[in-house]
């Protein structure tokens, strides 16, 4: 194939007639046809929502549909709303600070663990401690939900009833506004602090082992070695998963804290998603949720892109 | 070589961690077990739930799989589990398959359509009119089309056919094949392992299937599994329950367990075929 396609390619090239590209590419025609559905499919359902973007630009009406409905006056008028309300404070700042959380927690345990299993010397034992850890990632949001209820229950939970045993009085964790943010970020280390650390274990093994002997041979201890050689030879995949979650800070995981929050806390957990879903969803004012959407779209992609662009200084880019 | 006393204590130190952090994974889920067997007549013996019950029984699972609405809620999440994992793969390797061929003209340009998805979306309320205007609300395939294709899983897939010998294809080309034949017969079976990681990563999402069921299913016939046993969770928290034989929370974790039961039990002989998709997943695409 490679020479055959190279002197294609180049004969395109010298004489760039449109009849021998259009050959070529007919000569494709089975590849774009399995195209097609798939194409289909991403023009559907992730390009339209993208004009449908534009009714946060209009007060949309379900019975006008997006072009019959009239434009917005003044045109920012649902940014306007959201940005003077005070729930605008409110939703960035639980968003944010959700997020944060989770990113520290999110992303430094894991590696502490990897670099644990790295030292166990038994083999055995480390596959079990992996097996274990890894099982609660593919355990839905609404089973730990009854796992945590099962724990934290005012009125049945196994906290609860040691705290009662112990002369206290039971603490309605799930329904308290300072216990909710660390259950949300307790609750995902959880899910994810085995599965976090497959990526870095991956990092680790791909060390070259005569830095390793190198080390030795200078007198290294163990701890030294993990100082000198694990952490250097971790630090690219540490730092682009980092801002790879960073760049997705607004993503403070809707799942999540809509199964997991109750009206008691909304003034800690609601995030801009579980807003955006009520308003939008359950009292139908779509212009103004898909405004508060746009909103945090836009901030997002530049998140993105600003933390891949800081990503190529390490390494390549994300993708 | 000799150990030092500083070895081994570092080592000991090691395996205290380890040993603690596979405890935190697996005692909550023993304890959810515990309590769903655990009979009333333990309950009140105990003034509530221990962790380890001296007497066990299966009524909650009883009382759990009698209720109307649970086998129905199980055909609809196996269904959404069985059809979508078909329809997310046959869709994803349609696109992930010619893309990963480097000599297809527009690949670079139709790669970069797709991947600013994973950068920029309508967000949820613009895709919930397009799902709403296409008619497919309140059915079972509002639960698989509007999520039918993961972008990540697109470029894992395609990673994967990239690294195949094209030489392979080539030959089968000479022959007469078709481009069809090529997929079919010469590709698919040698990607088995990776089909298998990402049709499990799809069909794991589909039987945890809540956001879609959230947004876009609002008759309770259609209501999976997980957005059932929510609606159990739900209920008050008193274990006092005079009419029940059991308790609200015995019953509540009898539904948590057998929920998560088939991801538990499949999960340990598949482990290995998932961490291997991870680290196909970092491969950048």
């Amino acid at each position: 194939m490679q020479p055959e396609l190279t002197a294609e390619l180049s004969t395109i090239g010298q004489r760039s007639s449109f009849r021998r590209t259009w050959a070529y590419v007919w000569k494709q025609r089975t590849l774009y046809l399995m195209l097609l559905l798939p194409l289909a499919w991403y023009a559907i359902f992730r390009y339209l929502p993208l004009y449908g973007l534009v009714i946060a630009f209009k007060d949309f009406n379900p019975l006008d549909g997006i072009l019959g409905s009239p434009w917005a006056d003044p045109w920012y008028k649902h940014f306007r709303t959201f940005f003077s309300s005070p729930v605008f404070g409110q939703l960035l700042a639980n968003t944010i600070i959700i997020s944060t959380l989770k990113i520290i927690f999110g992303t430094v345990p894991p590696l502490v663990l990897a670099l644990l299993l790295n030292e166990c010397r038994a083999a055995w034992f480390r596959r079990i401690i992996q097996t274990l850890s890894y099982m609660p990632h593919f355990l839905s949001w609404v089973i730990i939900y009854g796992i945590l209820l099962a724990l934290l229950s005012q009125t049945s939970g196994l906290i609860n009833r040691w705290i009662v045993e112990a002369g206290g009085r039971p603490i309605p964790f799930l329904t308290s506004p300072s216990y909710f943010r660390q259950i949300v970020v307790l609750s995902d280390v959880w899910q994810n602090l085995g599965w976090g650390a497959i990526i870095y274990l991956a990092a680790i093994s791909g060390i070259d082992p005569t830095l390793y002997d190198a080390g030795r041979v200078d007198g290294a201890g163990r701890l030294a070695l993990i100082r000198h050689v694990t952490l250097p030879g971790v630090r690219n995949v540490f730092i682009l998963l980092l801002l790879l979650r960073i760049g997705y800070i607004l993503d403070a995981g809707f799942e999540q804290i809509y199964i997991l929050y109750n009206p008691q806390v909304y003034r800690v957990a609601d995030i801009l998603d579980t807003w955006v879903f009520r308003t939008g969803l359950e009292q139908q004012n779509y212009s103004l949720a898909a405004a508060v959407g746009l909103f945090k779209s836009l901030i997002g992609m530049a998140m993105v892109l600003m933390a891949n662009r800081l990503a190529k200084r390490w390494e390549g880019s994300i993708w | 070589m000799v150990r030092g006393i500083n070895d081994r204590f570092f080592d000991g130190l090691v395996y205290l961690v380890l040993a603690a952090v596979g405890l935190a994974a697996l005692f909550p889920v023993l304890y959810v077990v515990s309590v769903s067997l655990t009979p009333f007549s333990e309950v009140l013996k105990n003034g509530g739930y221990v962790v380890i019950p001296t007497v066990l029984t299966f009524d909650a699972y009883r009382e759990f799989l009698s209720r109307p609405e649970i086998p129905r809620a199980l055909m609809v999440t196996i269904t959404i589990t069985v059809v979508g994992t078909i329809v997310n793969l046959v869709l994803t390797t349609l696109i992930a398959y010619p893309l990963s061929k480097r000599y297809l003209p527009g690949r670079h340009t139709l790669l970069l359509l797709i991947v600013f998805t994973l950068l920029f979306n309508g967000g949820i309320i613009p895709t919930y009119l397009v799902v709403k205007q296409t008619g497919i609300l309140n059915t079972i395939w509002a639960m698989i089309i509007p999520n039918a294709i993961w972008t990540t899983n697109v470029l894992i897939m395609k990673t994967f056919f990239e690294q195949l010998p094209e030489e392979l294809f080539e030959s089968a080309r000479i022959d007469g094949a078709s481009e069809w034949r090529v997929l079919w017969q010469i590709t698919l079976p040698l990607s088995v392992p990776m089909f298998l990681t990402v049709g499990l990563f799809y069909a794991v999402s589909h039987w945890n299937e809540f956001y879609q069921a959230l947004l876009y299913v609002t008759d309770r016939n259609l209501q999976p599994l997980q957005m059932v046993i929510r609606g159990i969770l739900r209920q008050s928290q008193q274990i006092e329950n005079p009419e029940n034989l059991v308790p609200t929370p015995t019953l509540q974790m009898a539904a948590v367990v057998l929920a998560s039961l088939p991801v538990i039990i499949v999960y340990p002989f598949l482990q290995r075929h998932f961490t291997k998709g991870v680290l196909l997943g970092s491969i950048k695409g």
